[in-house]
């Protein structure tokens, strides 16, 4: 076993995910402490130069046709060889929806130790001691490996992005073809399929008014709607709103939906659930507006109330007219 | 250009041979059945079929529910009109209009064949559920909450006496008072856990104090009486929470019992005694009146508001109590009281019960206006500063429809809470 | 089909939860438990698939509790066809490792077309239980799967992504599905269907035999600190609007009306 960190690079439609940036820039803290390399691990296929713009030591860089798309059998089978091969100390992977597909079964198929949800991750006199967050983001869990080497999936936003971007490792990329046969795959891609277009991106809005549970029924996201137009931004929302179809899913924000990052975040009606949080918690301000005066989202909130959020929104939208007459 | 005409089908027997003699003639369509419609009237059959909505059959179509129906005031309702609706083919178990009736029964106070919407819906939306059928989300939320966590705010049973700190006085648990009690308190779900709820709660607690009654309450062994559940069709929850509520009951020693709301009033006085239950159990308002005489000197402070009050239809049709509520409010100095033109027997439904408490999101699609709504703009037409209310379901209602319809003037408060006011001073 | 759920007990989340004095786990006498919503969904998808194709269900689980056959019975009443559940000394809290080895133990004699479980729950803290199914059974695996449809021995899955983007997959059959959401809401289970199953249904009880291990200890659980916490404002409606205007304003960020 070495004492490499493995960061599995994420990447999406031709660019590298800001979780890749997120566990690299974490990996070199932990190479440090344990006097290993960072190692970027790639799985695509004609992406030499995203492949050179992954902050590590070295980039193992797997190229084959059949690694264009995530396909979880095939990026699967090529991780577990390269575990095999090269027995890293850490395989950091992110637990997205890419990632979570892969890591609990490598841990089975590698034996590896596997610690998941991690929101922190340190060395303590040459052990790795690894925060979870679970139970809905209600209780943490620090926990030590059993044995030395072990597989981390990490929360997206749990290290910071910038410490990746900057981090000035060799970078020294090793292409290889895949080491396993990839012919035989029996989960086989076949198209991306795209939201509905035509909406508002609100990824590149500067006010969002995001309205969560609190908004009781579609019949009041029209007030958002006004209160959005007032104060020239948008209407987003958390996944019970568009799973209830009273938004389209272009609006929502969070882990399955979209991170945002807007001057002004209004959060009205929305608790404040770790995966909504991850799309939002670095809006530059943010407003919560929550009946329950422990909602976790006043924990991210800059100014909040425990008004209810359908009186606030009217009364709002009044008092922005009412300014920008005068 | 020619138009080709079809010359009508004559809708009549070729032949008519009655006990063997021909006596064919232009008479020939009397012998065959009259065409009046293209559907089958036996949807009426499929429903009288179901237990408890026999007298679904009984309709005459003389019309005097419609206008007396709180729904048909704000959209296309009233008993008569759905006999009429399945006489022509509608499916009741699969349409929407199984889900807007509040069982608020001012049909059945007037119906001179006593059609009896209050056992016909809650049959029919049972069958419909068994069967599978379309169930509102917000309404399966509300009995998944019940069922899981015994209230359908879906909130933990471990809080339900958390809002007895807030009450300022002493709120004996039951399980720790150790002896027999006078009164046995049940609070209900929504005066549990719901924000306002708990300020009527809590000014219960304070009178009761004040007036000296030895009383307790289940606190977190209390769970919801499921009536309004099961009017909305799940039958099974309600069974399964009257075996749990009634072996609870039964733990205790207690004379009588006090509830806060009308609809648990319903389930505990009218329907538990088919499951073995036949102790006493009264309405607070039923219960305070009888204490007017300690009470009055109490309520020191004037209440300087013109006040109107809302019969809630399970105390008042259902239950026959129309004064005990008004006593109580003219007892309050400084209040005047004033009536709406649809009160007592005829008053008009808020719009909660049945389950209409949890079917907001899906009348709202159906209606012109909420019940609630159309009945806040009653309130405010009498000049009212204060809606009066006895009922957990109603004050969230109401406030509710006040910002709606930009009524917000009018305050709305339960009886106890302007009983407190008075003893205690606040505004 | 042949079609198999697993499923699992987790705490119910509504509730506070409490640490136990050791501080190493939670205070699980405690919790109440429920059925984990993902799985919840992965009946229901379930279920769906055999109303489409034809089939049987069944849900299976371990009992960490005691408790697991009114779960159980609820799945039935949702339209399960068979339960199973395996017994042995487990605790509350048991891992995911431990879990998935032994379902896999326990299914893979059974042979499934196709194996649903929610692609998640809440006390993972060691992994989810789904991909660790499938490297047991040596199957394929597609998780946060939102919409399955069978056609020929294949799945099709749709897998979502961030934003809203989903993608394709064809999977051969047989294979382990992470559902993230059913085709649509679960279905209602009216409470006398399940108090009926519960008087007449027969829950198949297995032996189970642990070997598997979580892979870690948690030496330390505990309720997070909050970082920092919002100025909270006092007020009506109409004073808590005037306060965002005006902090809007003072920030420039209102735009003006011409």
């Amino acid at each position: 076993m070495s004492n490499d960190i493995f960061v599995l690079a994420e990447h999406f439609k031709g660019q590298v995910a800001d979780i890749t940036y997120e566990m690299t820039g974490k990996a070199r803290q932990l190479a440090t402490a344990l006097g290993g390399q960072t190692v970027g691990v790639l799985l695509g296929n004609d992406m030499a130069t995203l492949a050179a713009s992954i902050g590590a030591d070295r980039v193992l860089y797997v190229n084959d046709p059949a690694l264009t798309h995530f396909n979880p059998e095939a990026y699967g089978r090529v991780l577990h060889a390269l575990i095999q091969k090269h027995n890293p100390r850490v395989m950091m992977i992110g637990s997205t929806s890419m990632g979570m597909d892969l890591a609990a079964a490598l841990s089975i198929t590698t034996g590896l130790p596997l610690i998941a949800y991690v929101t922190a991750l340190d060395v303590e006199e040459g052990t790795l001691v690894a925060t979870s967050q679970i139970y809905g983001g209600k209780i943490q869990a620090e926990a030590i490996p059993d044995g030395e080497a072990c597989i981390i999936s990490c929360l997206a936003g749990a290290f910071p992005a910038e410490a990746g971007r900057v981090e000035t490792g060799q970078r020294a990329v090793e292409t290889i073809p895949s080491p396993v046969p990839l012919d035989d795959l029996r989960v086989r891609f076949v198209q991306l399929i795209e939201p509905a277009g035509g909406d508002v991106d609100i990824t590149q809005q500067a006010i969002l008014v995001s309205i969560g549970r609190g908004i009781s029924g579609a019949e009041n996201v029209e007030l958002a709607q006004e209160l959005a137009e007032a104060l020239g931004g948008a209407v987003s929302a958390s996944r019970p709103v568009t799973d209830a179809g009273w938004l389209p899913k272009t609006r929502q924000v969070g882990k399955s939906g979209l991170t945002v990052k807007p001057k002004v975040y209004l959060a009205l009606g929305i608790s404040g659930a770790p995966e909504h949080l991850e799309g939002m918690r670095n809006s530059e301000l943010i407003i919560a507006i929550n009946t329950d005066p422990k909602a976790p989202i006043f924990d991210v909130a800059h100014y909040g109330a425990t008004c209810d959020m359908l009186d606030l929104m009217p009364a709002l939208t009044e008092a922005i007219k009412a300014r920008q007459a005068a | 250009m020619t138009v080709k005409y079809e010359k009508a089908v004559a809708i009549e027997k070729e032949s008519v041979i009655v006990d063997g003699v021909d006596i064919s003639g232009p008479w020939n369509r009397m012998f065959e059945q009259r065409v009046i419609f293209e559907y089958t009237p036996e949807r009426i059959e499929e429903i009288a079929s179901i237990p408890g909505a026999e007298s679904f059959a009984y309709c005459y179509q003389c019309a005097k529910c419609v206008p007396v129906c709180p729904v048909d005031v704000v959209g296309n309702y009233g008993p008569r009109k759905l006999y009429r609706y399945v006489q022509t083919g509608m499916d009741l178990s699969q349409a929407p209009e199984l889900w807007l009736c509040t069982t608020c029964a001012n049909c059945l106070r007037v119906c001179p064949k006593e059609v009896n919407m209050v056992h016909i819906m809650p049959a029919v939306r049972e069958q419909a559920i068994l069967d599978g059928k379309f169930v509102p989300p917000e309404l399966q939320q509300a009995f998944e909450n019940t069922a899981k966590f015994g209230n359908p705010l879906g909130q933990p049973q471990r809080k339900r006496d958390a809002w007895v700190s807030k009450a300022g006085v002493p709120v004996p648990i039951i399980k720790d008072v150790g002896r027999p009690v006078a009164v046995l308190w049940y609070v209900g779900s929504y005066p549990s856990y719901h924000p306002r709820g708990m300020d009527a709660a809590c000014a219960a607690a304070r009178i009761f104090n004040a007036l000296g009654i030895d009383f307790a309450i289940l606190g977190k062994e209390e769970k919801d009486d499921g009536d309004s559940q099961r009017l909305a069709g799940e039958k099974g929850l309600f069974e399964a929470l009257a075996e749990y509520n009634i072996a609870t009951f039964n733990k205790y020693e207690w004379d009588e019992m006090v509830v806060t709301g009308p609809h648990e009033l319903n389930a505990f006085k009218k329907v538990y005694p088919q499951y073995g239950f036949r102790r006493p159990v009264v309405h607070y308002t039923t219960f305070l009146v009888r204490y007017l005489d300690r009470l009055k000197p109490l309520l020191k402070y004037p209440v300087n508001k013109k006040v109107t009050f809302h019969d809630p239809c399970y105390l008042g049709r259902h239950d026959g109590e129309y004064e005990a509520p008004r006593r109580l409010l003219e007892a309050i100095p400084g209040l005047e009281l004033v009536e709406m033109g649809r009160n007592r027997e005829n008053g008009y439904c808020c719009g909660g019960g049945g389950g209409g408490m949890w079917l907001d999101s899906f009348t709202t699609n159906h209606t012109t206006m909420r019940l609630s709504e159309k009945r806040v703009m009653e309130a405010a037409a009498t000049g009212a500063d204060v809606l009066a209310v006895c009922c957990p379901f109603e004050v969230s209602r109401f406030e509710d429809a006040v910002k709606s319809t930009g009524n917000d003037h009018l305050l709305v408060r339960d009886i106890l809470e302007l009983l407190d006011a008075s003893m205690r001073g606040s505004p | 089909m042949n079609i198999i759920v697993p499923i699992k007990q987790v705490p119910n989340l509504t509730d506070e939860l409490e640490i136990n004095d050791e501080g190493t786990d939670l205070a699980h006498d405690m919790v109440q438990y429920v059925l984990n919503e993902f799985d919840e969904h992965a009946l229901e998808e379930a279920v769906l698939i055999k109303e489409s194709v034809g089939g049987t269900v069944t849900v299976i689980g371990v009992d960490t509790t005691g408790e697991l056959d009114g779960i159980l019975h609820l799945a039935l009443a949702k339209g399960a066809d068979k339960a199973m559940k395996i017994t042995g000394d487990f605790m509350p809290g048991t891992p995911s490792h431990v879990q998935a080895q032994l379902i896999a133990d326990a299914i893979r004699t059974l042979a499934p077309d196709i194996v649903l479980t929610g692609v998640q729950a809440a006390d993972d803290r060691d992994g989810q239980i789904g991909p660790m199914l499938a490297a047991h059974l040596n199957l394929p695996y597609v998780g946060v799967v939102t919409g399955v449809s069978i056609t020929d021995g294949q799945a099709i899955v749709h897998k979502e992504y961030a934003g809203g983007v989903m993608a394709e997959f064809i999977v051969a059959l047989p294979m382990v599905v992470g559902v993230q959401a059913a085709h649509r809401p679960p279905r209602y289970a009216p409470v006398s269907k399940i108090r009926q199953i519960a008087k007449t249904a027969r829950i198949e009880a297995l032996a189970g035999v642990e070997t598997a291990q979580a892979g870690s200890t948690v030496r330390r659980m505990f309720k997070p600190e909050a970082a920092g916490h919002a100025e909270m404002w006092d007020g009506t409606p109409d004073e808590i609007a005037e306060k965002i205007a005006d902090l809007l304003a003072e920030k420039g960020l209102l735009k003006r009306t011409l």
